[in-house]
C-alpha cells in the first residue's frame, strides 16, 4: 500500500541527513555526517524499491495524492503533492540507488578534503531536490524541484570555492541554466493562462483542448499553442538536459568534485529535462513541430559532442562529453515519440555513467588528482577493480550486445529509424555516426588510462615544484569504500537492460504513465525483433549495422591507441584545422564570451552610463540639488549684510504694498 | 488755522529725511536708530493732525502706544548696540556685514 507517510519519508529521509549533515556537521562530525546522510538516502532507496515493487509486480494502482496546499491567489492553487506511477518509481529507485552508491564512494574521494561534511549535505540536499521534482503532481512543485537541483548544482560545482575556475563554471552552469529556466517558465505560465491549472492530472485532460488554438503576439503573427507551449517547456529541458546550444555548462562543471559529476551532471540531474518531457507526454505529443526541433537537436547534441569527446585528454571530460552525446540520444528518442526508450536509455545510462564516472574518479584517486590522461597509461596492473569496471562502463556505453546499453541504444535507433517526422533521416544518420563516435572515445580512454606504457612517475614535463613528488608513489587500487559502489553499479550496467527491455519496452509497465498518441507505435520495428526475448535479440545484434560501427570504432581506437599510438600524433597533424576546431569545442564558448557576456557588460555599462550616471545622478540626484545650489546663488547676493539694505527693502516693499492696496482700491 | 495739507507736508517731508538717513548713512547705527525714531514721529505728526481734522481721539491714543513701543524699541536698539560695540570694537554700519550670503 502506498501511504501518504511512505511517500513523505522517502522524500525526507535525505532532507533530514542533509540537514544534519549541513547544519550541524561540527558536532556530528565526519563518520556522523557520512551516517546520517547514508541512512537517510539508505532507507529512501530500500522504501523507494519497494514502492517499485508494488507498481511493477504488485500491480498497484498509480497514486496521486495532495499532500499541503503551498499557496492560493485566486483561483489558482499550488499544491505540494505526489504523483507515483510506473515512470516516477523508476526514476525514484534510479535517483536514490545511484545517490546511495555515491555517498558511499565520497568517503573514499573526500577523505581528505575539509568540506566533508558540508558536502555530504549537498549531497543529500540534492537527492530530496531531485526526489520533489520526480514525484511531483504538479507544475509548481516540478519547478520547485527543478530550481532546487540547480541550485545544489551551483554549490557543488563550486564546491572548491577558492579555485577561479571553479567559480566561473558554477557561475556559468547558473547562467546558462538560468536561460532554459526562463523559457521553462514561460512554458508553465502558458499552460497556466491556457488551461487554467498547474495539476499535471488536470492539465493533461485537458490538454486536446489545445489543439487549434493560436497565440497573437503582435500584428497578425500567429503561433500555435501547443507547439509554442511544448517549444518554451523543451528551453527548461535543453538548459538542464544540456542540450546545444545550452551544453556549454556542463563540460565545465567537471570543476566540481567527481561524485557529484556523477551522482548530477550524468546520472541524475541532467536527465531532468529528459524526463520532464517524458512527464509531457501528452502535450508533446500534440506538436509535430516541436518533437521534430527535439529531434534535431538531439541528433546535433548526440553527434558533435562526441567529436569533441574524442580530442579531450582530461579524463572526466572525455566522460563529461560523452554524457552530452548519450543525452542527446535520449532526446532524439523523445523527439521520435519514445518517450519509453527515452526513460529506458535514461536508466541504463545513470547506471553505466554513474559508473564510468566514479571509476574516472577512482583513477583520480589513485594518479592523487592528477586527470590527464596523457599522464597515465598502465593502470591496469595497479588498480584490477577499477579496471574491469571501466570495461563493463564502456562495454555498455559503446552498446555491445547484452549489455543494458545495448537494449536502449538499439531501442532509440529503432525508434528514430521507423519516425517519419521531419528530421528523423539526419537523427537516425547522426545517431548511427555517433555510435562509432562513442566507441571510439571511450575505448581510446579505455587505453589511454588502462592500457600501454606507463606515462606517470618520473615525469616533469611540467614539474611545478611542490607536486613533484607525487610521481613518486605508485598508483595504488583504491579502498573498499570506492570499489564497492563500482562493483555495485556494474551489475546493472550489464545486465539491467536484459531484465527489463521487455516490460519497460514492449509491455505494458508506462501505460498511464507515457502518452503516445493514437496511430504512432515507435517501437513496432524493433518489437518484430524483439518477440523472442532479450537473448536473441542480443544475438540477433551482432547482424545489424549499429553493432558494426561500434565495433568499428572499437577496433579503430585499438588499433591506433593500443597497437601504434604514432597514428593518433600524425592523425592530429594531419588533420590540424579540424582538430584545432574540436580542441575550441566549434568556438560556443568563444561566441558566448564575445556575444553574450561582453554585450551585457556592454549593455550594463551603457544603462549605468546613461541611465545611472546620466539621468538618475545628473539629472534628478545631482539636477535637483544643482539647480537649488544655482538659484540660491543668483538669490544670496541680494543678502548684502547691511543693515540699511534690509531697511531700505522693507520700506519699499511697504511702499509698494500700500501703493497697490491704494490702486486697487 | 494751518491747513492738514502743510501738516502732511511736513510728516513727508521728515519721513523721506529718515528714509534718506537710513541708507545714506554708513557709519553709525546711533544715527541709524535716530533716524527709524524720526520715521516714527513723523507717522505720529500723520496720526494727530488726522485725529484733529476727523475730531477723532483715537489718533492721538496710538500716537501715545507708538511713543511707548518706540521708547521700548530705543532702550533695546541701544542695548544691542553696547553689545555690538563690545563684541565687535566698532559701530560702524558698513562693517557690521556678517549677514551677507
Amino acid at each position: 500500500m502506498i501511504t501518504k507517510t511512505l511517500l513523505l519519508t522517502i522524500a525526507l529521509a535525505p532532507l533530514a541527513g542533509a540537514i544534519l549533515a549541513g547544519l550541524f556537521g561540527r558536532q556530528i562530525g565526519r563518520a556522523g555526517a557520512h551516517w546520517a546522510t547514508i541512512l537517510g538516502v539508505a532507507l529512501s532507496t530500500a522504501l523507494s524499491a519497494y514502492v517499485l515493487k508494488l507498481i511493477a509486480f504488485d500491480g498497484h494502482e498509480a497514486v496521486n495524492m495532495s499532500v499541503y496546499t503551498w499557496f492560493r491567489i485566486g483561483s489558482i492553487q499550488a499544491e505540494v503533492g505526489f504523483l507515483v506511477d510506473a515512470l516516477t518509481a523508476t526514476m525514484m529507485v534510479v535517483v536514490t540507488s545511484v545517490s546511495l552508491m555515491v555517498h558511499v564512494y565520497t568517503i573514499g574521494y573526500m577523505e581528505e578534503d575539509p568540506g566533508y561534511q558540508r558536502f555530504f549535505g549537498y549531497i543529500s540536499l540534492f537527492t530530496f531536490s531531485m526526489l520533489m521534482l520526480v514525484m511531483s503532481n504538479n507544475f509548481m512543485q516540478l519547478f520547485f524541484g527543478w530550481e532546487a537541483v540547480g541550485l545544489v548544482s551551483y554549490l557543488l560545482i563550486g564546491f572548491w570555492f577558492k579555485r577561479p575556475t571553479a567559480i566561473f563554471a558554477n557561475l556559468k552552469a547558473f547562467l546558462v541554466n538560468r536561460v532554459g529556466d526562463f523559457g521553462f517558465l514561460l512554458g508553465i505560465g502558458l499552460v497556466l493562462a491556457y488551461l487554467g491549472s498547474l495539476d499535471y492530472a488536470t492539465v493533461f485532460a485537458k490538454a486536446p483542448t489545445l489543439v487549434g488554438q493560436t497565440f497573437n503576439p503582435y500584428g497578425t503573427v500567429e503561433w500555435a499553442v501547443p507547439t509554442l507551449i511544448c517549444l518554451l517547456l523543451f528551453v527548461g529541458a535543453m538548459g538542464k538536459s544540456a542540450q546545444v546550444p545550452l551544453h556549454v555548462w556542463l563540460p565545465d562543471s567537471m570543476e566540481g568534485p567527481t561524485p557529484i559529476s556523477a551522482l548530477i551532471h550524468a546520472a541524475t540531474m541532467v536527465t531532468a529535462g529528459i524526463f520532464m518531457v517524458a512527464r509531457m507526454s501528452p502535450l508533446f505529443e500534440l506538436s509535430e513541430t516541436a518533437l521534430s526541433v527535439i529531434l534535431v537537436i538531439g541528433s546535433i547534441t548526440a553527434l558533435f559532442m562526441g567529436f569533441i569527446g574524442i580530442v579531450q585528454n582530461d579524463i572526466k571530460r572525455v566522460v563529461a562529453y560523452s554524457t552530452l552525446s548519450q543525452l542527446g540520444y535520449m532526446t532524439v528518442a523523445l523527439g521520435a515519440s519514445a518517450y519509453s526508450a527515452a526513460i529506458f536509455h535514461l536508466m541504463t545510462h545513470a547506471f553505466f555513467k554513474a559508473l564510468l564516472f566514479l571509476g574516472a574518479g577512482s583513477v583520480i584517486i589513485a594518479m592523487h588528482h592528477e586527470q590527464d590522461l596523457r599522464k597515465m597509461g598502465g593502470l591496469r596492473k595497479y588498480m584490477p577493480i577499477t579496471f574491469a569496471t571501466a570495461w563493463v562502463g564502456t562495454l555498455a556505453l559503446m552498446g555491445f550486445p547484452g549489455t543494458s546499453g545495448f537494449y536502449s541504444k538499439d531501442a532509440i535507433l529503432y525508434a528514430v529509424g521507423s519516425a517519419d517526422r521531419a528530421g528523423a533521416s539526419f537523427a537516425h544518420a547522426s545517431l548511427l555516426i555517433g555510435v562509432a563516435v562513442t566507441a571510439f572515445y571511450s575505448f581510446r580512454m579505455l587505453y589511454l588510462a588502462f592500457h600501454g606504457k606507463e606515462r606517470f612517475g618520473h615525469d616533469d614535463r611540467h614539474g611545478h615544484g611542490g607536486h613533484h613528488d607525487h610521481g613518486e608513489h605508485q598508483p595504488h587500487e583504491t579502498p573498499w569504500v570506492v570499489t564497492l559502489p563500482l562493483a555495485l553499479l556494474a551489475i546493472p550496467s550489464l545486465a539491467i537492460g536484459f531484465f527489463t527491455a521487455g516490460p519497460m519496452l514492449f509491455g505494458n509497465f508506462f501505460d498511464g504513465a507515457i502518452f503516445v498518441a493514437d496511430g504512432r507505435a515507435p517501437l513496432a520495428a524493433m518489437a518484430h525483433h524483439f518477440e523472442h526475448g532479450s537473448l536473441s535479440f542480443a544475438l540477433h545484434g551482432f547482424l545489424t549495422p549499429p553493432v558494426w560501427l561500434a565495433l568499428l570504432g572499437a577496433g579503430l581506437a585499438t588499433y591506433i591507441y593500443l597497437f601504434n599510438p604514432s597514428i593518433a600524433d600524425r592523425a592530429r597533424k594531419a588533420f590540424a584545422p579540424i582538430h584545432h576546431l574540436l580542441e575550441r569545442k566549434y568556438g560556443f564558448d568563444e561566441f558566448n564570451q564575445a556575444v553574450f557576456a561582453r554585450g551585457s557588460v556592454w549593455l550594463g555599462r551603457a544603462f549605468w552610463r546613461v541611465g545611472d550616471q546620466a539621468v538618475i545622478d545628473g539629472v534628478i540626484v545631482d539636477g535637483s540639488a544643482g539647480t537649488v545650489s544655482r538659484i540660491a546663488f543668483a538669490v544670496r547676493r541680494l543678502q548684502s549684510g547691511f543693515l540699511f539694505h534690509y531697511a531700505f527693502m522693507m520700506i519699499l516693499g511697504l511702499i509698494v504694498i500700500v501703493g497697490a492696496f491704494a490702486l486697487l482700491q | 488755522m494751518i491747513p492738514l495739507s502743510w501738516w502732511l507736508t511736513l510728516a513727508a517731508l521728515l519721513f523721506c529725511i529718515s528714509v534718506a538717513g537710513i541708507f545714506i548713512n554708513r557709519k553709525n547705527i546711533i544715527i541709524l536708530l535716530m533716524a527709524i525714531e524720526l520715521m516714527l514721529l513723523s507717522v505720529n505728526m500723520n496720526f494727530v493732525a488726522f485725529s484733529r481734522y476727523l475730531d477723532d481721539m483715537a489718533g492721538q491714543v496710538f500716537v501715545f502706544f507708538i511713543l511707548t513701543v518706540a521708547a521700548a524699541e530705543a532702550a533695546i536698539g541701544l542695548a544691542i548696540l553696547v553689545l555690538v560695540f563690545r563684541n565687535r570694537r566698532t559701530i560702524n554700519v558698513a562693517e557690521l556685514d556678517t549677514m551677507r550670503g
